[in-house]
């Protein structure tokens, strides 16, 4: 996981470089709520570009980022999804709140 | 002895969360001989890392454990068997239902066997409260003799040109 805060826009990004499992949602949920909770970030999007694997954990895993980060008056958004998560993640109706986005300036 | 399938593996791994990675990476492996596509691969490491966490935070609760998978295959299909001897399923239709969770206070969405069950082409669940719980997948490998026709007249072109 790489992070970076642009601080004109308020926008954190979050480039996930790991495959997202149960074992791995622990860590990266508490790495991640910390940066969200010291910027309260206007938006966050989290960049799928380098995950290779994403099963139902991450589901839960994003619609949490995104009640914190809606709690704290900002937003979430995704942006490089691939088609296999982007399946996982309609199916389950999480698409429904969080948006895919072309590519992170359009989150802006 | 022999098998009655082409094909079989017997897998068994402490139940412990970093052994998921290992789990459907092992089963897609050995899916691997039947030459399925890339999102084929992906739709049976998805459902066996489903099944395995599963037994790991429902099966055991986080305590220690066996999970044990057999995959075999036979005639363009595999099949996978994924079981634990932990506390079992009060209500598999329930369990089954999307969006229901025992554990939604853990970020767990309730979609695991909604997935399991559309990205593979067949789902058993069997449970017994106290005795364990096996959940048997199968998929069919759609072999792309179409597309492999596809392309070898493409490269038949493409040496032509050369």
């Amino acid at each position: 996981m790489r992070v970076n805060y642009l601080e004109k826009d308020k926008l954190l990004l979050v480039e996930l470089t790991e495959e997202i499992d149960h074992c791995k949602t622990e860590e990266l949920r508490r790495k991640i709520d910390y940066e969200i909770e010291r910027y309260m970030p206007k938006k966050v999007i989290f960049d799928f570009n380098s995950v290779s694997f994403m099963d139902s954990s991450g589901i839960g895993f994003l619609l949490g980022r995104y009640r914190l980060a809606t709690m704290l008056g900002g937003d979430l958004g995704i942006i490089n999804v691939s088609k296999g998560t982007r399946k996982i993640l309609e199916m389950s109706g999480a698409l429904k709140v969080i948006p895919i986005y072309d590519n992170f300036k359009f989150a802006i | 002895m022999k098998s009655l399938y082409e094909n079989e593996m017997k897998l068994e791994f402490l139940s412990k969360s970093n052994n998921e990675a290992f789990a459907r990476v092992t089963v897609a492996a050995f899916a691997a001989q039947l030459d399925p596509t890339i999102e084929e691969l992906s739709d049976i490491k998805t459902a066996v890392s489903e099944a395995v966490t599963n037994c790991i935070i429902h099966g055991y609760e986080n305590t220690e454990g066996i999970v044990k998978i057999i995959a075999r295959i036979f005639a363009n299909t595999i099949s996978i068997e994924i079981s634990d001897t932990g506390k079992g399923i009060e209500n598999v239709d329930l369990a089954k239902q999307p969006l229901y969770t025992s554990k939604g206070d853990l970020e767990r969405s309730g979609m695991g066997f909604t997935i399991m069950e559309s990205f593979m082409d067949e789902m058993q669940v069997e449970s017994v409260l106290g005795l364990g719980t096996k959940v048997t997948m199968k998929k069919l490998i759609k072999k792309p003799e179409n597309i492999e026709n596809i392309i070898g007249n493409k490269s038949k072109i493409s040496m032509r040109a050369d």
